[in-house]
């Protein structure tokens, strides 16, 4: 094959583009990032590794169906925004915890709501673009 | 005061197509988490509907952010009279549609895409804020999307083309609107708005978002010079599916227009004409298209663009009259809209026809059930004393009194406009012979269905019959009810109060 | 700064509805992105251009001190970006399908719709 720069790049761009995707959603708080963009860039290190590997061996790596994120980033958003009711606030009040967590800073409920739509961006990008490109 | 009990329709929904979502390839349990999660969702209605009408407006400040700065969502009594009647038609059609939907496209989502569509139904009812309110359209036409080319056949892409289109089109002319309303009054915030925009100098401009809105609003509601994407795709999809689209999406344009012109946009004398012209021509032009149709579904999708003409023309005249009948006649033609497509499907699961020229003798092999259909039909053309008949009075006596005597004409030529097309439609399909045609191998036919099967088929049916018999014999109570929202719709003052606080009623004018 | 992006406003709305016009499906969907492009763009003009902080208050003051620029205009175009992300990618999968089934990509072709069917 004449992918050899490109498959060799990919497997360790791959793990590398997932850390990033985690830095730009664990500092998107104050800073710029956040969940959709680090679901974005966690989906372009997928298919950078189907662009090099083929579709197959992506399916292999991921272990689940793309789609089945979605549902999982749907209900930790959904107990995000619910949290707060125990507590008496309107929905999708923040919560923050008082001690920062080590690396991570302050967690709060907006943290566990990013994760959710990080793994939402995640599976619905790749469903599309896996989708798309099956069928041509 | 903030009251969480608002945000729980929405949840609902929410929570049940996540779970939905989970089982997606087990269909039985889809069904009946479907069901349940319909009938809980009905009776959350019923006690917000109850809190609210009987005691006062609630609000929720999403995030605890406070009102103009926030997202609010605000329960007065308009919004939950619509939660309550899009919950019971939901109900209906999600019992209906365990049947009538072919199992390979439950696979491929329908109920998860059917309970993110009540979802964002639910939440365009309650928020009180207009981006926001844009963000439920677009939940509400993306889960459509689903529902139109759910099945890829050659029709439904086709119509779906021309349905996405002019929605996307639609979205976009709102947008434009929302960002230039933006640009000039600082604030999304309806109940705000209502206060900033007439400090405004320049009304022209406001005048011109007024038009973008109507144009918006009215892609999605169908009216007049707009409606041509609705016949060309409302047929294509199945009978649940058509029946909570006729039920609801149109109708949820219309919440809107009342929304935004009650509170944001007060019509002055321009646009009031403009607005009654648009409603007659609807009227008048919807109910031309039906009477040439002989596709079953096709004509009914003409009805619904003929019927949305009389809500339309009740907004024009805007007054407190005008907007009560205009309600109830809402209130009235989800019920039965919804009721209508799913006697479509039923009609069309005992015959395999949707021409009405190859249609008969149903009345010879039913009749049971040619009566019960028979309570939409006539509901509809509004003989006395059934749901249209009321609504349909209210509107006629008040164009005569605002001395709108062009939109009297063209209701009462939409009104028999309907009832010749109802009563042709009932001798062809009723009371006409017809000899046994050959069977189509790739459709289940009623008769071939077994008793449970049948009883699904009929009980939403029924249900929602029941719901229009009351509509027409308990009149006096729903008029109660709708001249409470116009008077809600015409004096706005509780309901800013409520959002923004009293603090800030001498703000506004 | 103002008068460029009106311009470049002006020629995404001309130049998306122009395209909605063709009979291409492709440039049908075209349309669409540069139509939605030019809104966001729109919001963005329409919200005020400053050059400023992000609204965030530091930890040791109480109010703002220095020019802040309006985030509520940035909150309503990732709103709208990510809408239409979904959307453009359901028009393409959409005339992808359109074009299978139909074997055209002319929009004159599709009017099945308006036959008498089954």
């Amino acid at each position: 094959m004449k992918l050899l720069i490109l498959r060799t790049t990919a497997n360790f761009l791959l793990p590398l583009l997932l850390l990033f995707s985690l830095f730009l959603l664990l500092r998107g708080h104050y800073l710029p990032g956040g969940g959709f963009v680090g679901g974005i860039i966690a989906a372009i290190a997928f298919v950078l590794h189907a662009f090099a590997f083929g579709l197959r061996s992506t399916r292999k790596l991921l272990r689940v169906h793309p789609i089945s994120f979605m549902p999982v980033g749907l209900g930790l958003a959904v107990f995000s925004a619910l949290l707060p009711l125990l507590k008496g606030l309107p929905v999708m009040t923040g919560l923050w915890l008082d001690e920062p967590f080590p690396v991570v800073g302050l967690v709060g409920s907006a943290l566990l709501f990013d994760v959710g739509v990080y793994l939402v961006v995640l599976g619905v990008a790749l469903t599309i673009i896996f989708t798309i490109s099956e069928s041509v | 005061m903030t009251n969480n009990l608002i945000i729980l329709p929405v949840m609902l929904q929410f929570t049940l197509a996540i779970v939905l979502l989970f089982f997606c390839k087990r269909i039985a349990a889809q069904k009946i988490i479907s069901i349940a999660g319909s009938i809980v969702a009905v009776v959350i209605a019923v006690g917000l509907f109850r809190q609210v009408y009987e005691k006062s407006i609630l609000t929720m400040q999403a995030g605890n952010w406070k009102a103009p700065f926030g997202i609010t969502f605000v329960a007065d009594t308009f919004s939950t009279t619509m939660i309550l009647l899009a919950s019971l038609s939901a109900l209906a059609v999600a019992v209906f549609s365990t049947v009538s939907i072919k199992r390979a496209r439950m696979k491929f989502g329908y109920f998860p895409s059917f309970h993110f569509l009540i979802m964002g139904l639910n939440g365009a009812f309650l928020t009180g804020d207009i981006f926001n309110l844009y963000v439920w359209f677009e939940v509400i036409i993306i889960s459509s999307f689903v529902f139109i080319t759910l099945g890829g056949k050659k029709v439904q892409i086709e119509g779906a083309v021309k349905y996405f289109t002019l929605n996307f089109l639609a979205s976009m002319i709102f947008l434009t609107a929302i960002a230039v309303l933006y640009g000039l009054a600082g604030s999304l915030n309806m109940a705000d708005l209502s206060g900033k925009i007439q400090t405004i100098k320049n009304q022209g401009v406001v005048q011109v978002i007024a038009i973008l809105f109507l144009v918006g609003f009215g892609i999605k509601s169908a009216i007049f010079p707009l409606y041509f994407w609705l016949p060309d795709s409302y047929h294509t999809p199945q009978a649940a599916i058509s029946s909570i689209f006729a039920g609801l999406l149109t109708k949820v344009g219309i919440y809107a227009l009342l929304r935004v012109f009650s509170l944001v946009f007060i019509p002055d004398d321009f646009m009031k004409t403009l607005v009654v012209i648009l409603g007659g021509l609807t009227l008048f032009s919807g109910g031309l298209g039906a009477l040439v149709q002989t596709n079953m579904r096709k004509m009914f999708s003409y009805m619904i663009v003929c019927h949305i003409g009389y809500m339309i023309g009740g907004i024009g005249m805007f007054t407190a009259a005008a907007l009560s009948g205009a309600v109830f006649y809402l209130i009235h033609d989800i019920i039965v809209k919804t009721n209508l497509f799913l006697a479509g499907g039923l009609i069309y699961k005992i015959n395999g026809e949707v021409n009405m020229k190859r249609m008969g003798s149903m009345y010879e092999q039913y009749p049971a059930l040619s009566l019960l259909v028979a309570v939409p039909l006539f509901s509809l053309i509004g003989v006395p004393p059934l749901s249209g008949f009321w609504p349909k009075i209210n509107l006629m006596s008040e164009s005569f009194v605002t001395g709108n005597y062009y939109l009297l004409g063209c209701i009462i030529f939409g009104s028999f406009i309907t009832l010749f097309v109802i009563t042709r439609f009932w001798s062809e399909v009723f009371w006409k012979k017809r000899e046994a045609l050959a069977r189509k191998p790739y459709i289940r036919y009623f008769d071939q269905m077994s008793r449970s099967q049948k009883t699904f088929l009929i009980t939403p049916i029924v249900f929602l019959s029941i719901i229009s018999l009351y509509i027409g014999l308990g009149a006096e109570n729903i008029f109660r009810l709708s001249n409470h929202i116009a008077a809600e719709l015409v004096d706005t003052s509780t309901y800013i109060d409520a959002v923004l606080g009293a603090a800030t009623t001498n703000v506004t004018p | 700064m103002e008068i460029i992006l009106a311009i470049i406003v002006g020629l995404l709305y001309a130049s998306g509805i122009y395209l909605m016009l063709r009979r291409s499906l492709v440039k049908l969907v075209v349309g669409l992105v540069l139509l939605g492009n030019g809104v966001n763009l729109l919001i963005f003009l329409l919200g005020g251009l400053v050059r400023g902080k992000p609204p965030i208050i530091p930890a040791m003051d109480r109010v703002l001190g220095e020019i802040y620029a309006d985030p509520v205009p940035q909150a309503l175009i990732l709103t709208a970006i990510v809408i239409s992300f979904g959307m453009q990618s359901f028009a393409i999968v959409l005339i992808k399908r359109t074009y299978i089934v139909l074997g055209t990509d002319d929009m004159d072709e599709i009017h099945t719709t308006e036959e008498e069917d089954d």
